[in-house]
């Protein structure tokens, strides 16, 4: 069964590029299109996710995980001869000039776009954003109810040696929270004393960790962990909530509103494709009220289009910090690198 | 005088398309595209680099050590003695090694290990352990009694018996496996990360850090280089080593016998219960954490988001007979060749064989996404994940056959082919009947390295396959008490599957083995 289909997809695909090649059949409505996406998107796609799409286009979508959002996007600049899918899904800021360097993308204008905070928008279209969430300090309310101390209210007052001692960070070259973390640190002191303070959180005993899975589930108190605060996401708390061992209505964590880092993740149709017009459909669904509805209790994140209604449980406990910080694609790509780099000198040095 | 022998011509020709289209063509394509814009002494990290590739040596070096040595005292019990639990002993002693690193991680922290080297040292025995006592007790088990005794009766004590006879006569399968416990422990990535903290990283890392963060693809192709050289470095010594130890000599049938005196009955308890002790406190810590809720249930109902958490264990078990099945018969096919045609030729041809359980999993994986679309595209195919499975395996099923197909004298060859036996006869009625025990050990770790998806699989995955370990991923990728607490719940079924399907292949027997 799978031995024919896979060959017979081979077949197919020989077909399709000699075909584009002799006639340039763009138009053509394909039985499906493929989606590569990052891990966390994927895993949590079902047969309902694209099941509307499918139903009004005819055309099914399949997906391909890829890794992390950096794996993912190597992966589409490695193969942009010939592409893996026809279109990505997931690209974050931190990665996106990498892939707008090598022009991996089609322009395409999204139906929706005018429905989205301008300043999420790629002025070119080579990208459309799909979801934004942000990064933040998590802290477990219980430690600080038992110790009576008093909640950090800036990055600042994490400083302290009482505070950075119970502080799980994750490292910026291996986690993308932890990047945005590293960000969010150089946007509250400069390029000339971010350095200084993440000297200090290490003198002060901050505990670094290479991921998100081991922060949250290795380190953080509330796991069995040392640490009272961990660097997670403003919508953890609905997940503490919806996901919790007995139903109840209070969130076990909370969020530390200052020193956040608002991550972006965008949808563009891979150059390459046979089927560019079936692609854009796809990234329009994806800004179509009806799947941006679906998003924030699937992947955690907040949609991108203002149309869409938020469920219940994101109204009640996820929290929208008001200056999150954020960088350009460009800024970030200039000077990333070089940021990591020092980073690491200050904290393994 | 030699004239070309088709027959193993066709023999050896599987194993190497095999190696050769799947690894050896993907690592050349992407090592080649970072090599061509390389721009050395620009990136200026050399003393980064020096510093990273010393570490991963030392680290490897004394993780094997460490492991030979934690490993012996149960290796010892398990083939020597035939006694009560001696077959649960040998399979509860591989499900660390398939258990998700993150998962033991989390172990490790909770019990107050973490972010220190030692941490590093004791998580790598606490994988490879299974790696030689299951090895090396193949080999031992079959050491005909006969020879031990007649060093007994001429007057040798317990210790020099053992020093020189029982010893020289496992030093092949015991560097077999050490080779092994050093590649892993070489290229290991989890470990380091997790519970390393920061201070430490392996060429491994390094890797990953340039490749996918810093998207140096260029400096990551060096890196991968110097990993390469290292491993192959490594295997050649082992296997000029492995050449010169090697004795031929008479394998009886596995021939435990019953404990006997009450000082055997305490050391042998001894060995059993620190060793499985040892390793069962952190998979205790996970059965706990697996039990402080109704995570099991939970696990059969269907998440709107990510699924049926249990439907991954049919996924899983379908990847794992196919990567078992690839790598049995090309990892035979490979062994008879390597032990049939001595000399530099088959050497290479082994090391290479070897390669893959050394390479990075992020060249492997970007080997593949560059490699493998044309002329057919598996890149996206399910097949694909079988077969990275299974070059991760390949290393198991040779390493635990070649000693004992080399174990088998020339002459028993000899005197079949003098006697009219074809060469696919011969092997069939000598090598496959001495050989079967073997390659059921090698088997049952295909079958677990498969379970345990190392490497490059994580870069190949079908979403809509989830295989047990990426459903353990999504499970941890949301927080939660209840995502985490069927994580852990399926890192017990993991554990409780890998037990149990070792437990079975062990208990197949292949006809009557008589002496020779």
């Amino acid at each position: 069964m799978r031995r024919n289909r896979s060959t017979t997809a081979a077949l197919v695909t020989l077909f399709l590029v000699a075909g584009a090649c002799t006639t340039g059949s763009t138009g053509d409505v394909p039985e499906s299109i493929t989606l590569l996406a990052h891990d966390s998107f994927a895993g949590s796609v079902s047969d309902s996710t694209f099941a509307a799409f499918t139903a009004k286009t005819g055309i099914a979508v399949e997906v391909i995980a890829a890794g992390d959002a950096g794996s993912m996007v190597n992966q589409a600049i490695l193969t942009k001869d010939n592409p893996l899918a026809d279109v990505m899904f997931g690209v974050d800021d931190a990665f996106l000039s990498r892939a707008l360097a090598e022009d991996i993308f089609l322009v395409h204008k999204s139906k929706g776009v005018n429905r989205v905070p301008q300043d999420l928008v790629d002025r070119e279209n080579r990208v459309t954003p799909i979801d934004f969430g942000d990064v933040c300090i998590n802290y477990d309310k219980g430690w600080f109810e038992t110790t009576k101390l008093e909640i950090p209210q800036s990055l600042t007052d994490l400083r302290a040696n009482l505070y950075a001692s119970h502080f799980t960070v994750e490292h910026p070259a291996t986690s993308s929270p932890g990047l945005a973390f590293m960000l969010a640190t150089i946007d509250e002191f400069g390029e000339d004393g971010w350095l200084d303070y993440w000297a200090d959180l290490r003198a002060g005993g901050v505990n670094v960790v290479s991921d998100w899975d081991s922060a949250y589930y290795g380190d953080f108190v509330r796991y069995g962990g040392q640490s009272s605060m961990v660097v997670s996401y403003a919508t953890s708390p609905p997940a503490e909530v919806l996901f919790a061992k007995e139903p109840t209505d209070t969130a076990p964590t909370g969020v530390i509103e200052a020193g956040c880092y608002r991550q972006v993740e965008y949808a563009g149709v891979l150059d390459g494709t046979a089927y560019p017009e079936a692609a854009g459909l796809l990234v329009d669904f994806m800004l179509s009220v009806d799947f941006q509805e679906t998003i924030p209790l699937t992947w955690f994140v907040f949609p991108a289009n203002q149309d869409a209604e938020l469920p219940q449980e994101f109204i009640d406990y996820a929290i929208v910090p008001e200056n999150p910080a954020r960088f350009s694609a460009k800024y970030i790509s200039d000077n990333r690198d070089k940021w990591i780099n020092e980073w690491i000198e200050v904290m393994e040095g | 005088m030699r004239r070309i022998r088709w027959g193993w011509v066709a023999v050896a020709a599987v194993p190497a398309v095999f190696i050769g289209y799947f690894f050896v063509y993907p690592v050349v394509r992407i090592l080649g595209l970072g090599l061509s814009e390389l721009n050395i002494g620009a990136s200026g990290l050399e003393a980064r680099l020096v510093r990273v590739g010393w570490f991963t040596l030392w680290q490897a070096t004394i993780s094997t050590f460490l492991t030979l040595l934690a490993a012996a005292p149960l290796t010892w019990a398990v083939s020597t003695y035939e006694f009560r639990g001696r077959r649960l002993a040998t399979a509860l002693v591989t499900v660390p090694f398939v258990l998700p690193t993150v998962v033991v991680g989390t172990a490790f922290v909770s019990l107050g290990f973490g972010d220190s080297i030692w941490a590093i040292l004791a998580a790598h025995v606490f994988f490879n352990t299974a790696v030689v006592v299951r090895t090396v007790s193949t080999l031992w088990a079959r050491i005909d009694p006969q020879l031990e005794e007649a060093a007994r009766v001429l007057g040798a004590t317990g210790w020099s018996v053992f020093r020189r006879i029982t010893l020289p006569l496992l030093k092949p399968s015991i560097a077999a496996a050490a080779s092994i416990v050093f590649l892993f422990t070489f290229t290991s990535f989890g470990v380091v990360l997790i519970l390393g903290g920061f201070e430490y990283a392996t060429l491994e890392v390094e890797i990953y850090r340039q490749a996918v963060t810093l998207f140096d693809l260029p400096l990551a192709a060096a890196l991968a280089i110097v990993q390469l050289v290292g491993v192959t470095g490594a295997l050649y010594a082992y296997s000029r080593y492995q050449e010169r130890k090697t004795v031929t000599w008479t394998l009886d049938r596995a021939s435990n016998r019953p404990i006997s005196t009450g000082r055997e009955r305490l050391a042998v308890a001894l060995s059993v219960t620190v060793t499985i002790g040892a390793l069962s406190i952190p998979l205790v810590a996970l059965v706990a954490r697996s039990l402080s809720g109704s995570f099991y249930g939970a696990l059969f109902e269907t998440d709107p988001v990510i699924g049926r958490p249990i439907s991954a264990v049919g996924n899983s078990l379908l990847f794992a007979v196919a990567a078992m099945s690839i790598a049995t018969v090309v990892g035979l096919m490979a062994a008879s060749v390597i032990t049939a045609r001595r000399g530099s030729l088959s050497r290479w041809f082994d090391l290479t064989l070897m390669l893959p359980l050394g390479t990075s999993a992020v060249t492997i994986g970007f080997g593949f996404i560059v490699a493998l679309g044309w002329p057919i595209d598996l890149r996206a195919s399910v097949w694909l994940i079988p077969i990275a499975h299974a070059l991760v395996a390949i290393p198991f099923v040779v390493r635990s056959t070649v000693p004992t197909l080399r174990s088998i004298p020339d002459e028993t060859r000899e005197a079949a082919a003098v006697l009219g036996a074809s060469p696919s006869r011969v092997w069939r009625h000598i090598d496959m009947p001495i050989v079967s025990r073997a390659a059921l050990v090698g088997a049952a770790f295909a079958f677990v390295v498969s379970l345990g998806e190392f490497g490059a699989t994580s870069f190949v995955a079908r979403p809509n396959t989830p295989t047990i370990p990426t459903m353990i991923f999504r499970l941890l990728g949301r927080p939660g008490e209840t995502s985490f607490g069927m994580a852990m719940a399926l890192a017990v079924v993991l554990a409780g599957l890998t037990a149990g399907i070792v437990m079975w292949i062990d208990r197949v027997q292949f006809g009557e083995i008589g002496r020779f």
